[in-house]
C-alpha cells in the first residue's frame, strides 16, 4: 500500500463516485482500500469536494470500524471474535496470536509487519474458527495453522 | 478451506487430459469441502473433502470417470445430507456457474420474472401472499404486506433496498447465495421492483465478504449484457437497475433504518419509526427493504406457485428456511428445510452432534441477539412462534452449537460487550446500558453483592428491552437472560466476596450504590 497520500488519487476516487454526498461512505471505502486508513488530509479533501462540513465527514468516518485512523501493518490479520468462532476456540487462538506477534488485539507490531484486528463474523461459521489475512479467509484455523499462515516474517 | 489450491493442483496434474474446471458455488456441504465434482455421463460424482496433495491420487483412481477413491461420495444429488433437504431458494446454488446467464436460464432462471410480467403486479402480490413468505432477515414481517404498502404509496420514485449486511455470527446464507447464485437475487429484486413500481435497487453488502462482492459485480454485468437489467427489460417496458454499496464493518447497519442512513452516505444512526421505510425510506421515498433470502425466495415461489410453498412448514411459519449449522458442530453447512423440524433433528441428524465429540451444552439460534437454549429445549420446533414462546428467536436462521466446555457467564458478558462495541449511540439504554451490563456481570462473576447485582441486571435488561430504539439494544438482553435462566451456576462459580466496606460504599454523588465494590 502506498504510504504517502496523493490528492490526485483521492480526486480520482471521489470522481469515480460522481462526487455525490450520498456516496460518502463509498468514497471513504475507496480511500481506505487504497491506503489502509483515512488521514486528516483525505478527510479534508473529501469534505471540500462533496461540499460537506469537516465535522460531517469526520463523524461518518469515525463511525465505521473499517475506517482506520492510523496506517495498518503491511499485513492485516483479523481473527473472528463472534460466537460461532468462540465455540471453536477463537479466544485461545487470539491469545496465541497476541503472544506470537507481541501485540494486543488492535495493535501493530513495532516493525510494522502486521496488524492484529478483531472481526465480528466472516460468514465462514461452518468452518470456525475463521481468520482473514488481507483479503483471504481461512477456516478451521488452529494455532499451528495460524503460525504457518503468518510465516517467518512475524516471529 | 483451500479450493483454489485444489483447482490449481487439478489443472497442474491433468497431464494433457482435456478437462474443464468450473468454479461453481457451494452446495452448502461445508463439512465435505473442498468438494470436487466430475460429470460422468450426465451425472455429477462428488469427491470430498479433497486436499491439494490428494489430487495425484485422484487421477490415479481415474476419478475423471468416477473411479473408486476413499473420498468418493457417489452422485452429489444422492448424498443423504443434501437429498433430505427441500431446496427452493437454493435450488441452483452449487449446481451452476454463478456468472453465467446461460446456465442460470438453463436451470429455470428468470422464469419467475417472466411469470411476474405475465401476472402483473396484483397477481404477484397474490402469489406472495399465498406463499405466506415472511421476512428472512430476522423480524419475520409478512413480505406481501410490506410490498403492498410500497405499491400503494404514490411517489414519482421508489426503491428496492436489499439488506446483505449479514452480521449475525453463525449465519452465511446471504453470502452463499450471492457467491453461488447471485442472479437469483437480481431476479428477486427485479420482481420486487416490478410489483411495487420501483425502478432502482440497492444492495448493501458487508465489507467482510470480498468474494461475494466480486461474484455480485460479475452477475450485475452479465445481467445487464443479457438485457435482464436496464431499460425495457426483455421488451416488457419495465426499467430496473441495481447499484452495489459496501458496508464498513458496522453491525448495526444491518438494522434497516441504520442501513438506509449508510446508503445515504452518513453514519449509521438508526431512525425513529414511524415513518415506516415502506412509506418514507431511502432518500425519503417509499422503499422495499428486504433481506437477501427474502428477495431470493420469490422467483422460485412464482415458478412453483405460492400455494405449493405455503403448503410447507408449520403454524404461521410457512415454506422453507435455509438454516445454517455452525459453531461446534461436526457436519456444518446450509440446510434448507421446511419450518417445523426440531432443533435437535437439525443439530443431530444433519449436524451429527458436536465437532469436539463432547456433549452439547448450549445452542444459540438467531445470531448475537438470540437466546441460548439448553439441552432441555432442543426439542423446540423451528418455527417463529414456538421459539418466541421460549424467549428465543429464529432470526436469520443461524444455529451455533457449544459443547460442555462453554462458560455461559462469559457468553452473557460478550453479548453486552458486543452491544457496547456496535451501538450506534443514538439511544441511551443501548449506548450506556450495554457498558453498565458488562460491569454488572463482572461484579456478579466476581461475587460482589451477587444477589443485588442479579436484580440490577434484570432491571437493566428491562430498561434496554423497553427503551431501546432498535433490536440491538432491545434484544441484547435475550442471550443475557437466557444464560441467567438456564445456566445460572456459571455465574456463581466464585465464592461471594464477604460484605464489608463495599456494601455501604457510596458513589461520587453520595448515593448509596448497589453496584459499588471491587472491580472485576
Amino acid at each position: 500500500m502506498p504510504t504517502r497520500y496523493d490528492p490526485q488519487i483521492g480526486a480520482e476516487i471521489i470522481a469515480s463516485h460522481g462526487a455525490r454526498p450520498e456516496m460518502l461512505v463509498q468514497i471513504l471505502r475507496g480511500i481506505c482500500d487504497r491506503y489502509g486508513w483515512i488521514s486528516d488530509a483525505a478527510l479534508r479533501q473529501v469534505a471540500d469536494a462533496l461540499n460537506l462540513s469537516r465535522a460531517d465527514v469526520h463523524g461518518a468516518a469515525r463511525f465505521y470500524h473499517d475506517f482506520r485512523t492510523a496506517p495498518p501493518g503491511r499485513k492485516v490479520v483479523k481473527i473472528c471474535q463472534a460466537e460461532s468462532c468462540q465455540a471453536m476456540g477463537s479466544r485461545e487462538l487470539t491469545a496465541h496470536a497476541e503472544r506470537r506477534l507481541g501485540v494486543e488485539l488492535n495493535g501493530t507490531t513495532a516493525d510494522g509487519e502486521a496488524s492484529l484486528e478483531p472481526v465480528y463474523c466472516l460468514g465462514n461459521c461452518a468452518c470456525s474458527p475463521a481468520v482473514m489475512i488481507d483479503e483471504r479467509v481461512y477456516g478451521r484455523v488452529d494455532a499451528a495453522r495460524l503460525d504457518r499462515l503468518l510465516g517467518r516474517g512475524t516471529a | 478451506m483451500g479450493a483454489d489450491e485444489v483447482a490449481a493442483a487439478l489443472a497442474a496434474h491433468a497431464g494433457g487430459q482435456a478437462i474443464e474446471i468450473v468454479r461453481n458455488g457451494s452446495w452448502g456441504m461445508s463439512w465435505l469441502e473442498p468438494l470436487v465434482e466430475v460429470e460422468v455421463d450426465g451425472t455429477r460424482i462428488a469427491y470430498g473433502p479433497v486436499a491439494p496433495e490428494d489430487v495425484p491420487d485422484l487421477y490415479a483412481a481415474d476419478f475423471l470417470r468416477g473411479g473408486a477413491h476413499a473420498s468418493r461420495l457417489g452422485p452429489t444429488a444422492e448424498i443423504p445430507w443434501l437429498a433430505r433437504q427441500e431446496r427452493w431458494t437454493f435450488t441452483r446454488c452449487g449446481r451452476i456457474d454463478p456468472a453465467s446467464v446461460d446456465e442460470f436460464r438453463a436451470h429455470g432462471g428468470f422464469k419467475g420474472l417472466e411469470r411476474a410480467f405475465a401476472l402483473g403486479p396484483a397477481g404477484v402480490l397474490d402469489e406472495v401472499k399465498a406463499s405466506g413468505l415472511r421476512g428472512r432477515g430476522g423480524a419475520g414481517f409478512p413480505t406481501a404486506i410490506k410490498w403492498q404498502t410500497v405499491a400503494g404509496t404514490a411517489s414519482d420514485v421508489k426503491y428496492v433496498a436489499c439488506n446483505a449486511d449479514e452480521g449475525d455470527s453463525g449465519t452465511f446464507s446471504d453470502r452463499m447465495l450471492i457467491e453461488g447464485d447471485p442472479l437469483t437475487l437480481i431476479e428477486g429484486m427485479a420482481i420486487a421492483g416490478f410489483t411495487t413500481g420501483a425502478s432502482r435497487g440497492y444492495v448493501y453488502l458487508r465489507s467482510e465478504y470480498p468474494l461475494a462482492k466480486q461474484a455480485f459485480e460479475k452477475a450485475l454485468a452479465a445481467a445487464r449484457d443479457a438485457g435482464w437489467l436496464g431499460e425495457n427489460i426483455q421488451g416488457s417496458g419495465f426499467d430496473f437497475d441495481i447499484e452495489l454499496h459496501l458496508g464498513a464493518g458496522s453491525y448495526v447497519c444491518g438494522e434497516e433504518t441504520s442501513m438506509l442512513e449508510s446508503l445515504e452516505g452518513r453514519a449509521g444512526l438508526v431512525r425513529y419509526r414511524p415513518p415506516l421505510p415502506a412509506i418514507s425510506g431511502l432518500f425519503g421515498k417509499p422503499t422495499v427493504v428486504n433481506n437477501v433470502i427474502t428477495l431470493a425466495s420469490v422467483p422460485e415461489i412464482l415458478v412453483r406457485g405460492g400455494e405449493a410453498y405455503g403448503a410447507l412448514g408449520t403454524g404461521r411459519s410457512r415454506g422453507t428456511l435455509p438454516f445454517q449449522l455452525a459453531g461446534n458442530v461436526r457436519r456444518g453447512g446450509l440446510v434448507e428445510v421446511p419450518f417445523g423440524l426440531t432443533l435437535r433433528e437439525l443439530i443431530e441428524d444433519f449436524g451429527g452432534g458436536t465437532y469436539s465429540g463432547r456433549p452439547i451444552r448450549a445452542v444459540q439460534v438467531g445470531g448475537p441477539l438470540g437466546a441460548y437454549f439448553p439441552e432441555a429445549l432442543l426439542d423446540t420446533p423451528l418455527d417463529y412462534e414456538a421459539f418466541a414462546a421460549q424467549g428465543g428467536l429464529i432470526g436469520h436462521g443461524g444455529v451455533v452449537v457449544f459443547d460442555d466446555t462453554v462458560d455461559m457467564a462469559a457468553q452473557a458478558r460478550f453479548a453486552m460487550e458486543f452491544c457496547a462495541h456496535e451501538s450506534c449511540g443514538k439511544c441511551t439504554p443501548c449506548r450506556i446500558g450495554s457498558v453498565r451490563g458488562v460491569e454488572v456481570i463482572d461484579r456478579i462473576v466476581a461475587g460482589v453483592q451477587r444477589e443485588a447485582n442479579f436484580a440490577l441486571l434484570e432491571d437493566l435488561c428491562d430498561t434496554m428491552v423497553d427503551g431501546s430504539l432498535c433490536a440491538l439494544g432491545g434484544m441484547t438482553p435475550y442471550p443475557v437472560r437466557s444464560a441467567l435462566k438456564h445456566f445460572r451456576a456459571d455465574f456463581e462459580r466464585k465464592s461471594p466476596v464477604e460484605p464489608g466496606g463495599a456494601s455501604t460504599a457510596r458513589d461520587a454523588d453520595g448515593r448509596r450504590s448497589a453496584i459499588e465494590g471491587a472491580g472485576p
